[in-house]
């Protein structure tokens, strides 16, 4: 076996500024504050201090190093910031690492958003020669595979059209079917099956497992455990920017969900919505005793705890706190609020925690995600929205005292059901022999 | 197992592969070329007339009041559209290229920080769709050198070379604009200036022969003015002259241009992904 890739001691630096927001510098900026440091040096003891711009320096990586071998399949996981993006970026060459080295042997090809480069007007075949070109595949290579593309995309009757027309779905289809039949000797995959429906995600995974067969590395960052656990036989995790734990992927999962329960955090997830004035700031999952869950198993009594903040300043009533579990294609499972069970909270106050017991957790083994909505009087008003706040791992066996659990493929949820042998019932469920006395 | 080439990137270091990779993206820039070219003319419904009319609509203006307001010299008994129009060429190709490469990377935005390839490329490749434009627009001339019955004499051989001098003109300065664009977007706003201003004090609309001479050679400190001066050279026949100095004045600056721009773009192009 040879190394596919090599890394030492890659670190990654930004600069971010405090006080106020700058989207680019303008060199108006850049003269004004050399100019006017110039003037103010002989002036400086008389000039009252301005506000400055606060400078950071912010290690979006720092010191990663591994080996990943010829054929490895690894992924990549941690929460959003922990600088798994950069770490890819890196290794594909778009930013330069800060300081340290790696090496990487063959082609690599890197996915790092669905159709990068696609343009809206361009038609779907246009668009596949472009894109092909991009990802670094010559004319020939494109010519050679553009049937089998096509097919992988299912939008042969749409190829003439400008992808301005496409569903979002057949867009992503014939990007990743792109990608998909680039042949590199590395493949790396950023969170991009995140789209598209879950027969098609299937499909990409297949072509995943078999691009990576014949000896090919892939890399891929996923938030979706369950989709890491089937593909990747190796896993980083990776926390504010440096490795956490290196090892097979069960391991390092079950290390994830750990050290996920102790620490969701919320405060810094910015793609909330609604007005703000109470906030969700922290998500756990206790028993019933109130000890914080790693493991939840089916059928276990649990309290979905959720932290908030109320900063409206008023007193709110007829508060609504709503969680919904999905599975991890995105279909919901079920949905509970406190109005279901005419819980009335009153004036909300200024902190504390919404708790919803859930007696015997009807969910199979697998992962889950959780949203919630906290809504004001009559739900017209939502103060704050998540949606895949948190995820979970489900798994062990509880439910039914006397027997394992049926595979989840045979459904998610688990229900109690009592069986037994009934006389012969014509049509009208009369018994067809008068019952035995 | 076949033996895979080998690549390591270090902090710092510049990349001894730049030629390379350069080369295996080749194809790269026919198609950005390709994409730009298609997509201009779609949901068009003259498409690439707009080539011809913009720079006939100038040509026209051009004539009108230098040629017949402001009454100056055409140079010997050259038709003034001719004249006015063997500067256009010249003059659309540079302006064009020059603008369109210095605002290359920012419209790539998304690529630059999504996918790895020499980023040279993209600005190259916008000098390459004005090349195609030039091209469109040179049937213009040929036109209306049929009309005038005007002929060119042997010297049209050289007239490759000074298009050479026009594109390198235009990639030097666009690769320093594009590259300095990306953190300050104020050259965004420097570009239509410098097209603009460039218009006018390039011999586009008169002939050079109007500058008085002790001004001719610090005329040609601007590139455009030997490019322009070269194309009528080589496309007007006898009545044309070429000074040497001068043409070697704006070789020069071209070279300085298109080298310094080369080595700036290369010393801040890793950094793109990080601050466009």
């Amino acid at each position: 076996m040879t190394a596919a890739i090599v890394a030492e001691g890659l670190s990654k630096k930004y600069l971010i500024s405090h006080q106020r927001e700058v989207p680019y510098l303008a060199l108006r900026d850049a003269l004004a504050r050399g100019i006017g440091n110039c003037l103010k040096a002989p002036l400086r003891p008389w000039l009252r201090r301005s506000p400055e711009l606060i400078r950071e320096d912010f290690w979006a990586l720092s010191d990663v190093g591994f080996e990943i071998q010829q054929g490895d399949r690894v992924g990549i996981v941690g929460r959003n910031g922990a600088g798994k993006s950069t770490l890819l970026k890196i290794l594909s060459r778009i930013v330069e690492p800060t300081s340290g080295r790696f090496s990487i042997r063959g082609r690599v090809a890197s996915l790092l958003e669905v159709g990068t480069g696609f343009h809206a007007e361009l038609t779907g075949r246009e668009n596949i020669y472009l894109n092909g070109a991009l990802l670094g595949m010559r004319k020939a290579e494109i010519r050679r595979k553009f049937d089998e593309i096509v097919q992988f995309a299912e939008v042969e009757r749409f190829l003439d059209t400008p992808v301005k027309r496409y569903s979002s779905g057949m867009y992503v289809r014939l990007a990743f079917s792109v990608a998909a039949h680039l042949e590199p000797d590395i493949l790396i995959v950023d969170e991009v099956l995140a789209v598209g429906d879950i027969t098609f995600q299937k499909k990409c995974l297949g072509k995943m497992e078999s691009v990576t067969g014949g000896g090919r590395t892939l890399l891929f960052v996923s938030h979706n455990m369950s989709t890491v656990a089937s593909l990747c036989n190796r896993s980083i995790f990776l926390k504010d920017g440096r490795i956490a734990m290196d090892g097979p992927t069960d391991a390092v999962i079950n290390e994830y969900f750990a050290f996920l329960d102790t620490a969701c955090d919320l405060s810094d997830r910015a793609d909330r919505k609604g007005t703000g004035e109470v906030r969700v700031t922290r998500i756990s999952i206790r028993d019933q005793d109130g000890k914080p869950l790693n493991a939840i198993a089916p059928g276990q009594t649990i309290d979905v705890c959720l932290a908030f903040a109320n900063t409206s300043g008023q007193a709110l009533r007829g508060i609504r706190s709503m969680i919904t579990i999905h599975n991890r294609q995105g279909q919901p499972i079920f949905s509970q609020h406190n109005q279901l069970s005419d819980t009335d909270y009153g004036v909300l106050p200024e902190q504390g925690e919404f708790i919803c017991r859930i007696p015997r957790l009807p969910l199979n083994s697998a992962f889950y995600k959780l949203s919630y909505t906290i809504s004001g009087f009559g739900e017209s008003i939502v103060h704050d929205q998540l949606a895949d706040a948190i995820e979970f791992k489900v798994a062990g066996s509880g439910f039914f005292p006397k027997a394992r659990a049926p595979n989840n493929h045979y459904g998610q949820t688990l229900v109690d059901g009592y069986w037994r042998i009934g006389e012969p019932a014509d049509e009208s469920g009369k018994p067809t022999r008068p019952a035995e006395a | 197992m076949r033996e895979l080439p080998l690549l390591t990137i270090e902090a710092g270091k510049t990349e001894r592969h730049y030629w390379r990779d350069l080369w295996r993206y080749r194809e790269l820039f026919y198609f950005l070329a390709w994409r730009d070219i298609l997509v201009r003319y779609k949901q068009t419904v003259i498409g690439i007339l707009w080539a011809l009319i913009r720079p006939l609509l100038t040509m026209l203006v051009f004539t009108v009041i230098f040629g017949k307001i402001a009454k100056l010299p055409s140079e010997g008994n050259v038709p003034y559209p001719i004249l006015v129009f063997s500067a256009m060429l010249p003059w659309l190709f540079f302006a064009n290229a020059f603008s369109d490469a210095g605002n290359s990377l920012i419209a790539n935005a998304n690529m630059v920080t999504k996918v790895y390839f020499p980023r040279l490329i993209i600005p190259a490749s916008a000098v390459i769709v004005s090349f195609v434009d030039f091209l469109i627009s040179s049937t213009i001339l040929v036109g209306l050198m049929l009309w005038y019955g005007h002929q060119p004499d042997w010297k049209i051989v050289a007239l490759p070379g000074f298009v050479l001098m026009a594109a390198a003109a235009a990639l030097g300065a666009g690769l320093w604009v594009s590259a300095l664009n990306v953190k300050y977007r104020d050259f965004r706003h420097v570009i239509p200036f410098i097209v603009q201003f460039g218009l006018y004090i390039s011999p586009v609309g008169f002939s050079s022969s109007v500058i008085p001479e002790q001004w001719r050679l610090i005329y040609s400190l601007n590139p455009m003015a030997g490019v322009i001066d070269g194309f009528r050279w080589a496309l007007l026949g006898s009545s044309s002259t070429l000074n040497r100095d001068a043409l070697l004045l704006s070789t020069g600056i071209i070279l300085i241009m298109l080298l310094s721009g080369f080595l700036f773009f290369r010393k801040t192009e890793k950094s793109f992904a990080d601050v466009i």
